[in-house]
């Protein structure tokens, strides 16, 4: 049992048989009887709650399965193993890079430290979703292992069911061992962005109105500490590739190129766990402040600059998670659907302004109308908000309860990657196709997550829910 | 475009190091044994930007059959600039006490081999100038302990073997880099209890790559193990057989 694997949210605290293969073909015996059940695939451990997690149980650990298999520059279609990085692909990609072929990843969530296993098994967003939808709609197939000795190949057309289930299923299917993934040629690898501030949820709403057709990358950081009139307050970013030839605007952070996921030199870091949180209140307050006023009294600054500032600002400083102290910290991220979306998020800032407590990092986007490729994907036509709290016991989880509330009244629902809290009786109600996938699991995989969703109603009956 | 030959290359250290000498763009020459393994590093390193990926497989134990891989390597890629030498096995211990014919296997594969394989790239590669030959030794080299004396004796035959080609080739300007890893995190030693002393493979590549690039005799790996062994090597007897080292 080791207790050194934990989620980003560094919230729950679980003992685990771990287990780290390097070779593919490890994989059926591993699966077969060698590891103790249930199990669960590992990747970065970026997911927020306990999704990732399988308290007691045994975790593989994805990231000696990085390898890739096949790059076609003609078409753009990638192969890899499932414990590939989005930062290793982006290293890569950008790296041999030809004027008339810049393949990008056609979906990048909020970090690139992420495999591209765990992209698939949370089907994550990015700020293209009006645009090129979730990163699942972009896998062509995968292979998956079985508990039971199986290895079944996965795509449209082959496998469909177990694909879609695969696709945001949480890991509950068995362990993806390879992919392969579409990449999209893009213009520039550099991006012509404009922050814009914005001081309502109602210019919010304007501005997402205004922006999808010519922008592909939309998002906003909202002040959530703002009430009153100034509810809503915040930047509003936009970015689109720049034309063909836009020539280079300034290095790179050295963690992009590198392809190394650990520390590198170059980005900033944080060695230990903040004493008692670093980021109080009074913190909070004055980040937010000063970061709306980083545009300097101007409502529009217009920017070029490299993609990955742009896509992870955060990823500049590793092991951010741990300013929230050994308490750890808790993400709320729902979405709910257009009709009742602004109503809905206004009355969610509200209750966290009246609360006071303070997120460090609330970012609002709209979601596009679009197909989810998985069974239980997140998104929903609407507006997606993401919130993160510092972990101040019942107060916090109180606050979340009264934000579900919310969420549920408008039909919402909360991402199960970013969840740790969610009661089962509100998750089966948002997602009543929790049942195909429990159909669709392999009955020796579960998660922490899981079974505390499916409150023992899932196959899982054994299993004491955590 | 420099060419880089490495034997043992599915080994997690070596698979590494490779990584960093593809992202440069560099022509691999690769031999391994097991041919899924191989050829799956093969491609993964392609793709990671190496300009050609050449592979051979060879059981190292087959110390006849070295001369023809390195004929090969001469014919296909041509005049190797870095050689790395990275197989090995981490035999039981308690077996090769009891068994000769384990501590046979160990001390073959571990010095016998990689001993006939420097002594064929040493000739081949006398003559040029900048070139630098790398092999992996171990801290378990240094000195004799009762836990891993059979492998460390292997790795410590190495080591001086290294030393002597060093002097040889010195006036030659061809380098000769040993590298002498702690406890790395690999599928080899995937059944020992970790502590703090633990580095990844990942990192361990990295200090390989520089100590080749800087052409260093001897590198330690992570750099702390310089000390750790200084201490260990400075213990009188009386004291260290009281311990379980």
């Amino acid at each position: 049992m080791t207790r050194s694997y934990l989620s980003w949210g560094r919230f729950h605290r679980f003992g685990h048989e771990a287990v780290r293969p390097s070779r593919d073909q490890d994989m059926p015996g591993l699966l077969g009887g060698a590891l103790p059940h249930p199990m669960l695939a590992y990747g970065m451990g970026r997911s927020y709650g306990d999704s990732c997690l399988n308290d007691g149980g045994a975790l593989i650990d994805m990231r000696g399965l990085d390898r890739f298999l096949d790059f076609d520059r003609d078409t753009g279609v990638l192969t890899c193993e499932a414990g590939v990085s989005l930062a290793t692909i982006l290293g890569v990609i950008s790296r041999r890079a030809e004027p008339d072929a810049l393949w990008f990843l056609p979906v990048s969530p909020g970090t690139k430290f992420v495999t591209v296993g765990g992209a698939i098994a949370n089907d994550v967003h990015g700020k293209n979703h009006h645009g090129a939808g979730t990163f699942g709609e972009h896998v062509l197939s995968f292979r998956l292992a079985r508990s039971d000795g199986s290895v079944m190949t996965c795509g449209p057309g082959e496998n469909e069911p177990l694909f879609r289930a695969t696709i945001g299923g949480l890991g509950l299917t068995g362990v993806i061992l390879d992919v392969r993934l579409q990449l999209r040629l893009v213009s520039s690898l550099i991006l012509e962005v404009e922050d814009i501030r914005v001081d309502s949820l109602d210019e919010f709403y304007r501005l997402s109105e205004d922006s999808l057709a010519e922008w592909e990358y939309t998002a906003a950081w909202i002040d959530c500490l703002a009430f009153g009139t100034a509810l809503g307050r915040g930047i509003y970013t936009r970015a689109r590739h720049a034309p063909a030839g836009t020539g280079p605007v300034r290095s790179r952070p050295a963690g992009a190129d590198s392809g190394k996921t650990g520390s590198a030199k170059g980005r900033l870091g944080v060695p230990v766990s903040a004493p008692d949180g670093m980021l109080n209140n009074t913190f909070v307050k004055a980040f937010n402040a000063v970061y709306h006023r980083k545009l300097a009294g101007r409502k529009v600054v217009r920017r070029l600059v490299d993609f990955d500032p742009v896509f992870y600002p955060l990823d500049a400083i590793n092991d951010w998670n741990r300013l929230y102290g050994n308490a750890g910290f808790l993400q709320y991220q729902s979405a709910v659907p257009d009709q009742d979306a602004y109503q809905t998020t206004r009355d969610q800032l509200g209750l966290i302004a009246e609360a006071g407590q303070g997120s460090f990092l609330a970012v609002l986007k709209t979601f596009g109308e679009r197909r989810n490729p998985g069974l239980l994907s997140f998104p929903v036509a609407g507006t997606t908000l993401a919130l993160d709290f510092p972990n101040r016991g019942n107060p916090t989880l109180d606050l979340l309860e009264r934000l579900d509330e919310v969420t549920a009244r408008a039909g919402g629902r909360v991402y199960p990657a970013k969840d740790g809290r969610v009661s089962a009786a509100r998750f089966q109600a948002s997602y009543p196709q929790w049942r195909d996938l429990a159909a669709h699991a392999d009955p020796a995989f579960s998660s922490s997550f899981w079974r505390r969703v499916t409150g023992g109603h899932a196959d899982h009956q054994d299993e004491s829910p955590t | 475009m420099k060419n880089v030959a490495i034997f043992g290359a599915t080994s997690a250290i070596a698979e590494q190091v490779a990584r960093l000498f593809a992202a440069e763009g560099c022509r691999l020459y690769l031999v391994a044994r097991r041919a899924d393994q191989l050829e799956r590093v093969a491609a993964d390193l392609r793709v990671r930007g190496a300009a050609e990926v050449f592979t051979f497989l060879l059981d190292f134990d087959d110390t006849a059959n070295h001369a023809s891989m390195l004929d090969d390597c001469a014919r296909r890629l041509g005049d190797i600039a870095v050689a790395l030498v990275a197989f090995g096995t981490l035999g039981d211990q308690e077996r090769c006490k009891r068994d000769v014919a384990a501590a046979q296997a160990e001390l073959r594969t571990n010095f016998m081999a990689p001993a006939l394989l420097l002594t064929g790239l040493a000739q081949r590669m006398e003559d040029r100038r900048g070139a630098v030959i790398a092999a992996i030794g171990s801290v378990a080299g240094d000195r004799g302990r009762q836990s891993n004396y059979v492998y460390g004796a292997a790795k410590g035959g190495l080591d001086i073997l290294l030393e002597g080609l060093r002097h040889r080739l010195a006036p030659r300007g061809v380098a000769v880099v040993t590298i002498k890893p702690g406890f790395v995190d690999t599928p080899m030693t995937a059944s020992f209890p970790k502590g703090p002393l633990w580095a990844k493979p990942d990192k361990v590549a990295g200090d390989i790559r520089r100590a080749i690039e800087k052409r260093r005799p001897v590198t330690y790996t992570p750099g702390f193990w310089r000390l750790i062994m200084l201490v260990i090597k400075s213990v009188p007897r009386a004291i260290f057989y009281k311990t379980k080292l």
